[in-house]
Formats: C-alpha cells, sequence, structure tokens
C-alpha cells in the first residue's frame, strides 16, 4: 500500500530548525526561509518530554481547552458597584487580611507585604502604632488569606483588609463577580508597602468620599463596561497593566457624566475626578478585576491545560491550571530586570509581587506589548523587541484574542490562554510588565521593568496534570 | 559637588524612553546622578531629594521636561547634557531596522508557514523525531538531516508521514533537491528529466555531478536516509517518492539509489518500479550491475554511483551517454603516476593507500571497488570485521576512513562543514613512510564549505613538502564532487587542487580504480 503524496509540489517556502549554516544556504538559492532559533523542548529534560508526550494529539484536552477557551471569551465583565470588602467579598471574615500571591505567612512574607500588612491593621484600628501592628501580625490574631481565594485581585502587595472599598465587577455572561480595591496612585502607597499616616490618611479619604461617590455614579450609569474600554486602549497605546493612561482616561469620559448628577457636594465630586486624572494607574485595579472575572470563568473545567492564575506574593510566584482545581503551583518570586527611580538600584528591590499578573493571563499586559511599545524601553529595548514580546508569547497560548487586538499586528488577537504543555515545551515563560517594590516596608516604588514567572511552575504543574490526565 | 537643572519647557517625551536615558546618563564619568522626566510631582518631588528647588521648580508641569544632575565639575555636567539632548532628538526621529532584515522564530508554532511547504530539521537526534511530528501536523513535508534518531521514532514519523500524506525525508538525510531547491548538502543542478531517491547523501552528490557533467539534469531527489530499505521500516519513503515521480510529469527516468535493501522490501521496490510506466536505474551500492533482479524490463541495475547516473542520463537523452572516465583512460593516469610511486620498504609493492573521506558513501564505494579488485582495506566502517580497525585514529595497511562516522563528529562539526579537521591526520598518514597514496573527497555545494578545496589543498603541499624532506615518493588523489553552478566554483576549486599537485578526479569510481590499478603496480626498487 503506498499512499499518495499530498501538496506536492511543495510550495517552496522552507521552515528551518537546527543549523543556520542550512537555513543561510537555502536562502541563497532564492528560498523563503523562515528561521527558527531551535532549542530543546522542556529545557531538554526527558521526563517533562515524556509528559509532554503522553498529552499529545488528545482531543478530549483540547475539548477542554476551547471551552475555557470559550468561558473567558464569552465573559462581559462589568462594573456594577462598589462595597465593603467584609460586606461583599466571598469568604471575608473579621480579623482576616488578603493579600496578593500564593498563601504565606507573616514568617515568610517580603518587606513591601510586611508594610502593608501593617498598614492594613492600623487602618482598621486593630493596633495603635506600626511596632503593636507587627505583634499582632506575628502573634496569630490575624488570618491571612489569597485574593485569588476570595474571586478577587490586589496590585502589588494587595491587601485587602475587611473595611475597604472594592469594586464589584460582575461577568453578565456567567455570573460570577470579582473584586478589587481602588487604586491609591503613586508614591507612597499601602500597595508598595508604605504605611505612614498620609498613606492611612489617603486610605480613609478613599473609603469616606470617593468611593461613595463612585458607587453612587457607577449605580446611575447603570454599569460600566470594561471589556470594551481594555479592547480600546489597547488601540491607544496602553496595554493595561503597566500602562493604563488611555483607559483611566476612557473610564473618565464613562464616569464624569454620572458623578456630576450624584448630588454629592461639588467640592468632593471635583475631588474625586482630580484624583481619577491624577493617577494613570487608576484603571489599573479595574483591568485586574475584569481579567480575573474572564478567567474564573474558565476555571474548573477537567482536563484543561489553560492556566487561569498567575501571581506573587513577593517570595513566591504560584500558577492555577483550569483543570487542577484549587491547587497552587509555585516557584520562587523572580528578580525584576528594569529601570530604577534615582537614587535606587538592584539592591533595593523586592522580588517579583503582586496579582497584576493577572492581565497577562488575560492575554493582556505583558502579552499585548506589541500595543503598548514605549513601555519596552524599561529594559533598554526596541520597538522590533516589543512586537517580539507579542510574538513569542503566541507560542505558549491556546488562541488568539476575539476581543482584544494589536493594530501593529495587523489587528492579530493578542496571544491568549496560556497552555502549561506550550510552556514546558518551548522553554518560552509568560511575559509580565511590572512595577518595582523596594525591599523594606514603608518606602514604595522604586522602578519598573519586565519579569517572568519560574520554571518551576510550570514544570510541577505540567507533572501533576500528566499524573492525573495522561 | 556641582549641580545642574534644565528645563526644557512643553517638550514631552514617554516616561519609559526618559528612563532608559536617565539610567546612560549615571553610568556617565563624573555623574552622580541625574533625573530626565517630565515634571509629574513624584519627578518634582525627586528633584528636590536631590537638592534642587526654588520658584523655577514649582511652576513646570507634566508637559514639560527635566534634567537635574549632579557631578563632580562642570565639565562633566556638559557632557551629559550634550547626551541626554542628542539622544532626545534621536529618540524624535524614526524607528530602529532590523539589522539582518530577516525575521526569526522561537518555535515551529509561531512560524506562519502554509502547508505544502518543507521544514529542515537538524536539532540534534533526540529531539527530531518530536519536531518531524509537529511539521507532520502543520501539513509540512519534512527534511530530517539530523541523525541518532532512533529505529522506532524513524518507524514512527514516517507511518505518520505516510498517514498524512506527507515525505519523510531521512533521519539522517544529507542531501536531497526538490523542485530545484537544494536540502542539506545540495549540489545545483539544471532541471532536467531524471528523478531520484536516495538513501545516502553524498551518493546522491557524485550522481548529480555525473548527471550535470554529461548535460542532463533533475526533476526532483529525494532523500530517504540510510535505514529507509531496512525491513523495519519496509522502504516507506522510499515508495512514497517513486510514487511521486511515477506521477510527475517531467519526470521521465526514475532513479533509486541505496545499499542492498532487505529482501522482502527489494521485492517491494522492484515491483512498484516495474508497475511503473517509466524506465528506471538501480544502484544497490556494492551489488553489480547488469540486468539481473527480479525483473528485467524497466529496470536497470547499476554497479557504481558514475554507471548509474550515465544509465539514467542515457535514458532521459536522445543518443547514448559514455562514462566519464573510460578504462583506457584510467590507466594512462595509472601509468602516468607509476613514476610517482613509493614502494615500502625491502619489498616490490607500492606504499599502502590512506584515504579520508567526508562522505560515507564514497568511502564505502572505495572499499568495495578494491575489494573486487583482491584488495584488503581496513576501515573505521568496514564490513568485514577482520578489516575493522580497533583505533578509528590509527590506520594500518590500506585503510579508508569515513570521518563523517560518529566517532569522529561527535562534538565536532563534520568535515562536509569543516574539511580542515582531517587535515592534521591527513599530515600524520603524509609522515608514514610505508604510506604511497593518499586519497580524499572533496564535496562541493550548497550548506558545505565555502572553499573546502583551498583548505585541503594546503594540506597537500604540507603532505609533499613531508614527503620531499623524506626523500620519498607520495601520490594524491582527491575527488572532487560538485557541479558547474556550485557556489564554490567548480573549476576553480578543481585548479586550487592541481595547482597544489593533487591528481584530480570527478568519479570517485574512478579514483578507486586508479588506485585498485596503482597498488597492483610492481614497485621498482
Amino acid at each position: 500500500m503506498v499512499a499518495t503524496v499530498k501538496n506536492w509540489p511543495p510550495t517552496g517556502a522552507v521552515v528551518n530548525l537546527g543549523s543556520s549554516v542550512f537555513a543561510r544556504s537555502m536562502r541563497d538559492q532564492g528560498a523563503n526561509v523562515y528561521e527558527v532559533e531551535w532549542r530543546p523542548p522542556a529545557r531538554g529534560r526527558l521526563e517533562l518530554i515524556r509528559a509532554l508526550d503522553a498529552l499529545e494529539g488528545r482531543e478530549d484536552i483540547d475539548e477542554a481547552n476551547r471551552v475555557a477557551l470559550e468561558r473567558y471569551s464569552s465573559a462581559q465583565p462589568v462594573l456594577v458597584g462598589i462595597g465593603r470588602a467584609r460586606d461583599v467579598v466571598p469568604g471575608f471574615r473579621d480579623r482576616m487580611l488578603l493579600h496578593a500571591g500564593p498563601p504565606i505567612t507573616w514568617e515568610r512574607m517580603s518587606g513591601p507585604l510586611r508594610g502593608a500588612v501593617i498598614g492594613a491593621i492600623m487602618y482598621e484600628g486593630w493596633a495603635g502604632s506600626a511596632e503593636e501592628a507587627e505583634k499582632v501580625a506575628a502573634g496569630g490574631e490575624v488570618a491571612f488569606s489569597p485574593c485569588h481565594e476570595h474571586s478577587a485581585v490586589g496590585p502589588m502587595a494587595g491587601v485587602v483588609s475587611p473595611s475597604m472599598p472594592v469594586f464589584i465587577i460582575e461577568n453578565r455572561a456567567a455570573g460570577n463577580r470579582s473584586y478589587c480595591t481602588l487604586n491609591e496612585g503613586l508614591g507612597k502607597v499601602l500597595r508598595y508597602g508604605a504605611y505612614s499616616p498620609e498613606v492611612l490618611e489617603r486610605l480613609r479619604w478613599m473609603a469616606d468620599v470617593l468611593a461613595p461617590v463612585l458607587a453612587k455614579g457607577i449605580e446611575l450609569s447603570g454599569g460600566i463596561d470594561l471589556k470594551s474600554i481594555i479592547a480600546q486602549a489597547l488601540h491607544m497605546g496602553d496595554e493595561v497593566h503597566n500602562r493604563n493612561r488611555a483607559a483611566t482616561s476612557l473610564f473618565i469620559r464613562a464616569i464624569a457624566p454620572y458623578v456630576i448628577d450624584t448630588g454629592y457636594p461639588l467640592s468632593d465630586i471635583r475631588r474625586v475626578l482630580e484624583f481619577i486624572n491624577g493617577n494613570d494607574h487608576f484603571f489599573l485595579n479595574l483591568s485586574m478585576p475584569a481579567a480575573k472575572a474572564m478567567l474564573e470563568a474558565a476555571h474548573g473545567i477537567s482536563k484543561s491545560t489553560m492556566v487561569t492564575v498567575m501571581s506573587r506574593n513577593g517570595t513566591d510566584f504560584g500558577i492555577k491550571v483550569s483543570g487542577l482545581g484549587d491547587r497552587w503551583f509555585t516557584g520562587p518570586a523572580q528578580k525584576v530586570k528594569g529601570l530604577y527611580f534615582p537614587g535606587f538600584g538592584g539592591d533595593d528591590a523586592n522580588p517579583d509581587i503582586g496579582d497584576s499578573s493577572i492581565t497577562e493571563t488575560a492575554g493582556l499586559g505583558g502579552f499585548a506589548m506589541a500595543a503598548a511599545i514605549p513601555i519596552v524601553q524599561f529594559v533598554g529595548g526596541t520597538p522590533e523587541d516589543a512586537v517580539g514580546f507579542s510574538r513569542r508569547m503566541y507560542s505558549i497560548t491556546l488562541s488568539e484574542n476575539r476581543f482584544f487586538s494589536i493594530p501593529v499586528l495587523g489587528f492579530r488577537g493578542t496571544p491568549t490562554g496560556i497552555d502549561i504543555r506550550k510552556v514546558v515545551e518551548t522553554g518560552i515563560l509568560p511575559q509580565i510588565n511590572t512595577g518595582i517594590a523596594h525591599k523594606d516596608p514603608g518606602i514604595g516604588q522604586v522602578g519598573a521593568g519586565l519579569v517572568t514567572p519560574p520554571w518551576e511552575c510550570f514544570e510541577k504543574a505540567l507533572l501533576a496534570f500528566a499524573e492525573r490526565y495522561a | 559637588m556641582f549641580k545642574r537643572l534644565t528645563i526644557r519647557k512643553n517638550a514631552y517625551y514617554d516616561s519609559v524612553a526618559l528612563m532608559s536615558l536617565a539610567q546612560e546618563v549615571q553610568k556617565l564619568p563624573g555623574i552622580t546622578d541625574a533625573l530626565v522626566g517630565m515634571a509629574t510631582d513624584l519627578n518634582k518631588d525627586s528633584a528636590r531629594a536631590m537638592g534642587f528647588g526654588g520658584p523655577e521648580l514649582e511652576e513646570v508641569g507634566p508637559g514639560d521636561l527635566i534634567i537635574a544632575l549632579l557631578g563632580d565639575d562642570a565639565k562633566s555636567l556638559d557632557g551629559a547634557e550634550k547626551l541626554v539632548v542628542a539622544r532626545l532628538e534621536k529618540k524624535a526621529g524614526a524607528g530602529k531596522q532590523d539589522a539582518r532584515g530577516h525575521a526569526t522564530y522561537s518555535s515551529l508554532a509561531e512560524v506562519p508557514i502554509g502547508e505544502g511547504g518543507i521544514a529542515a530539521i537538524s536539532v540534534p537526534g533526540p529531539y527530531a523525531a518530536r519536531e518531524a511530528k509537529a511539521a507532520l501536523r502543520r501539513g509540512l513535508h519534512v527534511f530530517l538531516f539530523s541523525d541518532n534518531v532512533s529505529l522506532e521514532d524513524e518507524l514512527a514519523v514516517k507511518e505518520m508521514g505516510r498517514r498524512e500524506g506527507l515525505l519523510v525525508m531521512g533521519p539522517d538525510c544529507g542531501t536531497a533537491v526538490i523542485g530545484g531547491l537544494g536540502l542539506g548538502f545540495a549540489n545545483k543542478v539544471r532541471p532536467g528529466r531524471i528523478g531520484i531517491v536516495a538513501a545516502s547523501g553524498t551518493g546522491l552528490q557524485q550522481v548529480l555531478a555525473v548527471i550535470d557533467r554529461l548535460g542532463e539534469g533533475i526533476t526532483h531527489a529525494i532523500g530517504t536516509g540510510g535505514r529507509d530499505l531496512r525491513r523495519e521500516i519496509g522502504g516507506i519513503t522510499t515508495l512514497m517518492g517513486l510514487d511521486v515521480l511515477e506521477r510527475d510529469e517531467s519526470t521521465k527516468v526514475k532513479m533509486v539509489i541505496s545499499k542492498p535493501p532487505h529482501d522482502d522490501v527489494r521485492r517491494r521496490v522492484i515491483v512498484a518500479l516495474e508497475e511503473g510506466r517509466k524506465p528506471a536505474v538501480v544502484c544497490f551500492m556494492g551489488e553489480e550491475g547488469g540486468l539481473s533482479g527480479v525483473g528485467a524490463g524497466k529496470v536497470r541495475f547499476a554497479g557504481s554511483l558514475e554507471e548509474a547516473a550515465v544509465k539514467a542520463c542515457s535514458l532521459a537523452g536522445e543518443g547514448g551517454s559514455r562514462e566519464i572516465y573510460p578504462q583506457e583512460q584510467i590507466e594512462a593516469m595509472a601509468c602516468e603516476l607509476a613514476a610517482g610511486l613509493a614502494c615500502r620498504a625491502g619489498t616490490a609493492s607500492p606504499g599502502y593507500l590512506r584515504g579520508l573521506y567526508g562522505g560515507g558513501t564514497l568511502c564505502e564505494e572505495t572499499m568495495a571497488v578494491l575489494a573486487r579488485a583482491g584488495i584488503d582495506v581496513y576501515s573505521n566502517v568496514a564490513w568485514r570485521p577482520e578489516l575493522f580497525l580497533e583505533d578509528p585514529e590509527t590506520s594500518q595497511a590500506h585503510t579508508c576512513i569515513d570521518m563523517g562516522d560518529d566517532y569522529f563528529t561527535r562534538g565536532r562539526p563534520h568535515p562536509m562543514l569543516e574539511p580542515g579537521l582531517r587535515v592534521p591526520r591527513y599530515l600524520r598518514e603524509a609522515r608514514d613512510p610505508d604510506v604511497g597514496i593518499l586519497l580524499f573527497d572533496v564535496v562541493l555545494g550548497y550548506g558545505c564549505h565555502p572553499d573546502p578545496a583551498g583548505v585541503m589543498a594546503e594540506a597537500v603541499r604540507e603532505a609533499a613538502e613531508i614527503a620531499r624532506r623524506g626523500r620519498r615518493k607520495l601520490v594524491q588523489i582527491a575527488v572532487l564532487v560538485g557541479t558547474s553552478g556550485d557556489p564554490q566554483g567548480l573549476a576553480r576549486q578543481e585548479k586550487v587542487l592541481r595547482d597544489a599537485g593533487a591528481t584530480v578526479l570527478s568519479s570517485n569510481q574512478a579514483a578507486a580504480k586508479l588506485v585498485a590499478l596503482l597498488l597492483k603496480l610492481e614497485c621498482k626498487q
């Protein structure tokens, strides 16, 4: 039996994997050559390659991923209100603090997370001074729990205390909700571990004035469609992680008319609008829970290899996989490669921290870098690098986004749905844009740059997945 | 400590660009701290922390640029400011161009290639089968140069290719020419009427060189890898390749080149050829030519690569082609070289042959020709156990070495890429007083070394000098495998070798016959 050869004669296009001598010689002959800078799969580890092979060509896994992606894609995250964390966040208790990243004890917390915990304890009035707050935190009286285990997300330290106001985002397609605090602005802020009186003062103003005024405005608006703001912002130079300038502006356009109609004193309205206007990152605390609402809808699909959480607490980096339930797969949080504010350098930096990598998990942030080319200069890169960063992410994702697109790539959908198999196979780690926190509590942001998760997360997740489903 | 604050009103730059610029400035000698940024509250605070102040700083806003510098002297500050200005002006200009102009990709998945293209794979063996399967899933034909692929993996990949209707050329496939495009080590050949399926890279190159010399050309030369006609693989690629050639309108003559196959597979190949409409030439290397075989209709057998090429050209052409080196010519060459041939001390026998080959098939062909002439040749790839070299580094009596064998290529480039790696061994053989003939191949084509003759010509000169100093005689013979269209320039490569003192032949079989004649000569002391 001889099979008839199809696609013959070949088109003349060649992809070269391996020696570039051959790529050159084929180019010399006038061929259209695509050159792959080949590296061994799974970092050359045969145990992982075996696991990959066992999961290869599995239609049931492909089908599970299709379902997960469909739930992500059809999600409609809408800002529907603001509530008190204790009242609205599921599973919240008194004397509980939520934090970014995978679970962690006080003893293992890094400086900025400790600082934020101290600040939150003082903010709640559980202690009168920083020293006292440390004792409370170390004494086991406060329960620590990851935001992600409560459908919530928080940038940097991500600390949420019971009386803080939180945005409520509802996925109108599936009905699930997500939560996030309101963004405090730059400089000395709780999320970077600062807890000086001005920090706590601002938090109080945010709870007393900002939250109620905005809550009323949101109510009057009937809900604000975050997905469409994000899609537009990507065409205006944002990737909604490290650059939120356009999205914040679009948010103001959407909310301002309703804020003016709230009936609050004009001085309050004015301060509220000025506060949002003066903070290019205000929208970060909306892009994050929007991403969370979309991804949580895709979580818990048996046999799906899609990553639904990537998150860091300043000590560990953790991921979750749709088909692997509540399990975290962790490794050490990495050092951020980036630029520092004047007076600071690499020795001052804390390892990677925050839930904001939920944006990358959703096909935004570093994955949409080609939409926000100026950001690449955080690592001294070129516009070509920015395009390269996004392009590379297509190698580790399941699909191209149906909603979010990148103009410079011919409006190609952003790379979306990280597949643990593809990460391990290619050895390409997700690209994350992020801020850099000072390692000591109370100092704040010292720079910004690019970082990746540790390899271990994906290695552990793949082996666990193969053990369960192979 | 010197300090300077410069403000540029209404001059907007992206903050990220400014941060990288500030970092560059901070590294300048004589500069202790630098801030280059838009006058946001945050940056104004930073400027204050550096010791700047006053109304000038108070009144600027986020649309204004501030350049704050601290340094050891005014000159350092001047330099830093100049750099900032120069950089900012450059940033306003056009974006950078990719220097090479070619995009590179980090994985096959990323490459926007459509079905019906070819994946040329030369990655390390243990990973090659995976990549090949991924390419097949993309609807690509596979050219698999990689060696060290297990037989199980080869079978799995080829069976997958057969299911998908895609050709898997390899593993360990050195050469293919598909639609005029050379893959691996491949010669430039004009379009013609001969279609080839070949299990050997250098064997195929030799055939292409002869076809080119005889003025014919090819449609496709499909590589299969050396194990395709083994029983375990069953000739999957060979049979698919022959089917392609049968259907191809331009192909008038089919050719198969391989080591002798397993009997079952041989039958299948011959039946396929007999059932086709077109005449065919088969060269199972090491076997005799003639019309023997299963059938006796459309299939002609050739006893050597040169003979196979000549027969195919003859079938394709209007008139008959003749061999490149008729026997009389080889005999004449032997007579000419006899004067330069040394005898081994105390014997009437010519000095030993030492052959150093980059092309494994050529090496084997030489040993086969000499074996037929009754001459035993030791080798690292000998098929008779008593002729197998214990130590591939040490020659004994007549020896031919395949220097492309695993032993020599582990952690080192293949001699086709780096012919110079043979030179130390070549000179060592030249120093052996019992050696009378040095033989080597020079293989041209795309993918091969840019000047292999130049490299070996140096070695030839040095070997001649060694012999001269030892008052000895040395015959040096080069087999030059290439076509007139090859990028190295066939005529120029030949001249370089001749100028160095080597005898150059374009057919390995002829060279082997010449050596056989020389070794049969009786020496005059």
